[in-house]
């Protein structure tokens, strides 16, 4: 390795994805692509076929008897415990075990020599159920009454009812909001290994290896210190592998233990989107007092959930959508109220915003009830009302690192908003086919697990003789370039070309009790965690230089490539050879843990964010009044991601997230029949967008003059969630499109997604009412 | 006859003597080849992960193509080039220029769709260098990506496109030889059996016809778009299987009208329609996405059946005619005759379409309309066809059909009747926009409410009424990007 004084890939530079090369090149290998081992069997489960039943019978002869089949395994072949659950509530089956709680549940794995064999044998069994009464949606559910999955939350800051009572001026509305399957393209998978003693060795597509670890040591009935979980990338999790993937792998380690086999499972991508969980829909009663300048005065809310038969994550993410009920907005008198309800579907889980979105969609509902009650531009309504520093949230923590203000002002600017509202409303009022809609929307987005423990992670470098560096952290890669930003932290830390760190696996074996890569965390803190192993060995080596070249500590500098000593500068890999020639230490573990936050559910108050991020886009849409397609004609986008780690890859994530957010609000669609079957649960019918359907114009920038006022890693911010929301936008151009129809007198109020049939039969009923256009 | 399936994967020669009718190209790539550059996401077509190049000798000469692997059958891989992502790459093993322009663009993240998005872009960049905005999204079409919002990637596209070096491909250096391969490649019927299963490649058009006299229940597979998920997805036995999208490829165009051989894939048909029925040429684009557009033949469309049909409403209102052959014996009937009921056509066991014959009518208005979730690449919702005869501002003849609105893509008889003998006038489309509702009984499912099919398929009236009558009126949402 030459020694180079020009150095690529420190912190705050455009450095590429560390896999893109190899990503290009069909190279970056994903779990399904690692050589198998000799012998390997492959799992395939099979799903009930009942939303809600008692199982009478259970004929698994013909799958026994199918051309490779080595076994059949059923709630009663599991060694340890029959639960894959998150949360140690004990819900969540593996198999299902006499009831089945919706269509698609798992009843039983086949282990055939080939997955085709599985596969075929799986549509072999004869289950007969005795149907009992099902519930699909929340409100259906409520009025079943099939009870919460998890304790309700209720946030309140002043009395909301007597505000509201008092309010000049009230509106009140029921609003639904679909939800979204993560459409990973890379689905679910797992591999076991069999080991000696209780050994199991499983690489999996997981955000989360920890939990695979201890919820497989669980289900076998063995320590954790028995199971390894390797994953080197995922194609795409998005939340969805924060928990689903356990499911998957306790399969493939039960019959890997079970046989002394290796055992992957590898479900279709119907049995994927059938059988795990996704984003959840709400249905939302909201009421909102303000006066006659459209300020908010008291709001209350309750949010209603399909969390699915079992309570997984619905717990912190119904929490989370109330979080966000404010959105950007103070709320001077506030209630807000989750509804986790059960429902016969399947289990709903983590989703990028993991809660988030479906609280922000709500404020921005009530500042268009407001605007167009007011008849005034929404915008107005939104800036009148956002946060001023030192205010409170309806969880009791004081916002002090506002700066919608002025990112408000430049994106007016940057977007022409006013000018084209103004153009916007003279074409609607020609009344001709295509109607067109604009909307600037904010989003305010808390950082921190609210689970507070879960805001740790450790990190482990070891720096080879020749100078060569291994770099481990506990977080995840799902193409979000984690791994890539956080060797740029040590790149910076050591001052080495990027290309001497190698960005290994992560594995349970090197960082133990790690948190899921998730609520956008991960670089925040596994680049500090990173960067605490870092310093610790730079401790050492500034002592060790210090004492072999003679010269005071402070005099000792890390510089690009080398070491300088007064002024000596010591290329990095003789100082390396030389320091383990004289037996330093050149390997740490790392640790970090968030400051400041602490959260008290109980009495719903405290400071669950360490801090947040904000951005804002402004969305124009033209909509075809016959049919209700639209088109996103433009999107302007500016993102605060405080001082950017890598412009480049952050300016993808809020590109990516855009869109994604978009997809939800658009043409993404869950649909289940009245059996309780879902009939989208593949790209054929669950359409996410194509390239034809990002914005024509994109314009996105990041705010880069922002900086983390709290000391986070190299004073950036988080980007992962937060603007997924600003797709919002999007949905709120589309809803004015449409009141066009009314003048503008109401808003659309569109159940979320819009989908083109939503958008034209709103329409529609507004064609069939006389006296409007 | 020949004794095995022969073709050339990357640089190789492949020969396999044992081939089952349903196995995928893109297990044979990743199972028994472990060539895993080629992923799985959706075993239908529909995502473009694995995305490969398919070569294969036309009158043209040898053109590449990217399909889905995922649901093209080995077998009917015969006598073709299969291109895969670990065979891209420069003389010296340098990254091509897509390849370059996708790193240093940032158009992969997780990087589970790339190959797929490579392959499919590197397709349009040999045939189409200078390709625009507009161009590169129909090429992706059929490209899933979760990650990038999609900006990254079309600027690689861009990039790539200004990169050239066209001349210096492997591919385009190699053509010559790989067509010299694939000729003697070519042969006579090829039969082929694994595991109980049977596979038949008929040499021509004729040989079909005596294959499927032999086999009359054989499972005829043209571009597998649709057959490829009954295996897939449905897990279903279509052995025997007889393989035939390589064959009735044959064009002829005289005055009027379109012969279309039923072996002639959407892409094929491209130009032709841009040339002589440009109203219909985005319709075409609406259909499926480019790989699968690649794979999928006009023919098959019409013989299996399907209640939507993307191509039948339109061509049922321009009065096509089919040929169906059954030996030797040929009869020709009027498309809309062909369907009889859901999953019931007018085909006798051993029989099969052979030729498309499309009226193009410059006498008449035309329009095809198409309306789904999402606006490319989706299973349609409603889909019509207009053919208008109009003179002295009399309407005197309509042809007006739907597809998603019944169990077979149908004419909507009542709303002719109240179009024809009328003034051609908004009044004559809002009374037909009326009678449609009478015409259909539509169904509800995930892609459309009967209650949106209904209302759509009467606006698809007003909006055909205002395009004849004020061109210049914007009444279609406008996608194109400045470029």
């Amino acid at each position: 390795m030459k020694d180079e004084t020009t150095i690529r890939g420190l912190a705050h530079t455009d450095t590429i994805h560390d896999s893109a090369i190899k990503q290009v090149q069909g190279r970056a290998d994903y779990t399904d692509d690692l050589t198998e081992p000799h012998g390997l069997l492959h799992a395939c489960l099979g799903l009930s076929q009942c939303a809600h039943g008692r199982i009478v019978r259970m004929d698994l002869d013909a799958v026994r008897a199918a051309p490779g089949v080595i076994d059949v395994m059923t709630a009663t072949d599991i060694p340890g415990d029959n639960d894959v659950s998150a949360n140690g509530k004990h819900d969540d089956p593996i198999f299902a075990d006499g009831v089945v709680l919706f269509w698609g549940q798992p009843v039983f794995a086949v282990i055939a020599e080939t997955r085709d064999q599985a596969r075929r044998a799986a549509h072999k069994a004869r289950i007969e159920y005795e149907a009992l009464p099902h519930a699909l949606d929340p409100i259906a559910a409520r009025d079943a009454g099939m009870g919460y999955v998890t304790e309700p939350l209720t946030l309140r800051r002043g009395d909301a009812s007597a505000a509201m009572e008092a309010a000049p001026r009230r509106i009140k509305g029921r609003f639904g909001i679909g939800g979204q399957d993560h459409f990973y393209l890379e689905g679910q998978i797992a591999m076991a290994v069999p080991g000696e003693d209780d050994d199991v060795v499983i690489n999996v597509s997981t955000q989360h290896p920890s939990e695979v670890q201890h919820v497989v040591a669980h289900v076998l009935g063995v320590p954790n210190h028995s199971v390894v979980v390797n994953v080197r990338r995922m194609g795409g999790g998005f939340g969805g592998k924060e928990t689903q993937m356990n499911l998957f792998a306790a399969v493939a380690a039960m019959a890997a233990r079970k046989w002394g086999r290796a055992v992957k499972i590898r479900p279709d991508r119907d049995d994927d989107m059938t059988a795990t969980g996704k984003r959840h829909d709400f249905v939302v009663d909201y009421e909102v007092g303000f006066d006659d300048d459209g300020r908010i005065l008291a709001v209350e809310g309750d949010w209603y959930a399909r969390c699915g038969f079992s309570s997984d994550l619905s717990g912190p993410v119904t929490d989370r959508a109330l979080f966000h009920a404010d959105n950007a907005y103070y709320y001077p008198d506030v209630r807000v109220s989750s509804h986790p309800m059960k429902t016969n579907t399947v289990s709903n889980t983590a989703f990028r915003g993991f809660g988030g979105p479906q609280g922000v969609i709500v404020a921005e509902r009530i500042t268009e009830e407001i605007a167009y009650a007011l008849g005034r531009d929404p915008l107005e309504i939104r800036k009148l009302n956002l946060y001023q520093n030192g205010q409170l949230t309806p969880y009791h923590q004081e916002v002090n690192d506002q700066i919608l203000p002025r990112i408000f002002q430049e994106i007016e600017a940057s977007s022409d908003y006013h000018a084209r509202r103004q153009a916007v409303l003279d074409w609607n009022a020609k009344g001709g086919v295509i109607r067109k809609g604009i909307a600037l929307t904010p989003v305010k987005f808390g950082i921190s697990f609210t689970a507070t423990w879960f805001n740790q992670a450790g990190s482990l470098i070891h720096i080879y003789s020749d100078g060569s560096i291994a770099l481990n952290h506990g977080g995840t890669e799902m193409g979000q370039g984690l791994n890539t930003k956080v060797a740029q932290v040590v790149a910076e830390a050591f001052q080495c070309d990027i290309s001497r760190i190698k960005i290994t696996r992560t594995t349970t074996e090197k960082v133990p009790n790690t948190s899921a890569t998730a609520a956008s965390s991960g670089t925040d803190l596994n680049g500090m965690a990173a960067l605490d192993a870092a310093e610790q060995i730079k401790a050492r080596l500034i002592d060790f230089v210090a004492e072999r070249w003679q010269a005071p500590r402070e005099d000792v500098k890390f510089v690009p490539g080398h070491i300088r000593v007064g002024d000596r500068d010591i290329p990095w890999a003789e100082v390396i050879n030389a320091a383990y020639m004289a037996r330093i230490h050149l390997s740490a573990a790392g640790f970090y843990k968030t400051p400041k936050i602490h959260w008290d559910r109980a009495t719903g108050r405290g400071r669950p964010f360490y801090y947040y991020a904000y951005g804002a886009a402004v969305s124009e849409v033209s909509v075809d009044t016959l049919t209700g397609e639209y088109v996103i004609d433009r999107a302007d986008v500016i993102h605060d991601v405080g001082r950017s780690l890598n412009p480049a890859i952050d300016k993808g994530q809020v590109e990516g997230a855009f869109v994604q957010g978009a997809g939800w609000l658009t043409c993404e669609e869950l649909w289940w029949d009245d059996k309780g079957r879902l009939r989208t649960h593949a790209p054929s019918t669950y359409k996410i967008p194509l390239a034809s359907d990002k914005p024509r114009i994109f314009n996105v920038k990041l705010a880069d003059w922002s900086e983390n006022s709290e000391r986070t890693i190299k004073r950036s911010k988080a980007v992962g969630e937060p603007p997924f929301m600003l797709g919002i936008s999007v949905f709120e151009a589309i809803n004015m499109a449409v009141a066009s129809f009314g003048d503008y007198r109401e808003p659309a109020r569109l159940d979320a997604p819009a989908t083109p049939e939503r958008v034209l039969m709103a329409i529609e009923a507004h064609r069939q009412e006389p006296g409007r256009k | 006859m020949m004794p095995s399936l022969q073709f050339l994967l990357n640089g190789q020669d492949v020969r396999l003597t044992e081939v089952g009718a349903s196995e995928t190209l893109l297990d044979f790539l990743r199972i028994n080849r472990r060539l895993t550059g080629t992923k799985e996401g959706c075993a239908e077509g529909d995502c473009g992960a694995c995305t490969v190049m398919l070569g294969r000798l036309t009158d043209a000469g040898l053109i590449y193509e990217p399909i889905n692997a995922c649901i093209r059958f080995l077998a009917s891989c015969h006598g073709c080039h299969i291109v895969t992502i670990e065979h891209l790459k420069g003389p010296e093993g340098e990254l091509h220029p897509i390849q370059q322009a996708m790193v240093e663009n940032h158009g992969s993240q997780c990087g589970f769709c790339t190959p797929g998005i490579v392959m499919a872009l590197y397709g349009l960049w040999m045939t189409q260098p200078d390709a625009g905005v507009t161009d590169i999204e129909n090429a992706l079409q059929g490209n899933l990506c979760r990650c990038t919002g999609y900006e990254p990637i079309i600027n690689a596209a861009l990039a790539a496109g200004r990169a050239g070096g066209q001349a210096m491909d492997a591919l385009a250096a190699e053509r010559e030889t790989v067509a010299a391969r694939l000729r003697d490649m070519r042969g006579g019927r090829v039969e082929l059996s694994k595991g109980g299963e049977r596979a038949v490649i008929p040499a021509d058009t004729d040989d079909l016809a005596a294959v499927l006299e032999e086999n009359p229940k054989a499972t005829i597979v043209a571009g597998a778009t649709d057959v490829g998920l009954w295996v897939t997805k449905f897990l279903r036995d279509i052995s025997p299987a007889v393989f035939i999208g390589h064959l009735m490829k044959d064009v002829t165009v005289t005055g009027d009208e379109m012969r279309l051989g039923a072996g002639v894939t959407y892409s094929e048909a491209a130009p032709l329609f841009r040339q002589h029925l440009p109203q219909a040429y985005d319709y075409l684009l609406r259909i499926a996405g480019w790989q699968v557009r690649n794979m999928g033949t006009i023919g098959a469309n019409i013989a299996n059946g399907s209640p939507i049909g993307d191509m039948p409403p339109l061509l049922i209102a321009l009065g096509a005619r089919i040929v169906l052959r059954k030996g030797a014996a040929r009869r020709e009937i009027a498309l809309e005759d062909f369907f009889i009921d859901y999953g019931k056509q007018d085909r006798a066991p051993g029989e099969f379409v052979e030729t498309v014959i499309i009226p193009t009518r410059s006498d008449a208005k035309i329009a095809a309309y198409k309306v789904s979730k999402r606006r490319h690449s989706d299973i349609t919702a409603v889909a019509t066809g207009f053919c208008v005869s109009v003179e002295n501002g009399i309407i005197t003849d309509a042809r007006v059909a739907f597809g998603g609105m019944a169990a077979t893509p149908k004419r909507a008889g009542k709303a002719e009747a109240a179009l024809t003998g009328q003034p051609f006038t908004a009044d004559s489309f809002d009374a037909a926009a009326r009678a449609v509702a009478d015409d259909f009984q539509p169904l509800s499912d995930w892609r459309a409410s009967a209650d949106y099919r209904r209302t759509v398929a009467a606006n698809l009236f007003r909006r055909f009424w205002l395009e004849q009558s004020e061109p210049d009126l914007p009444v279609r949402l406008q996608y194109a990007v400045g470029e």
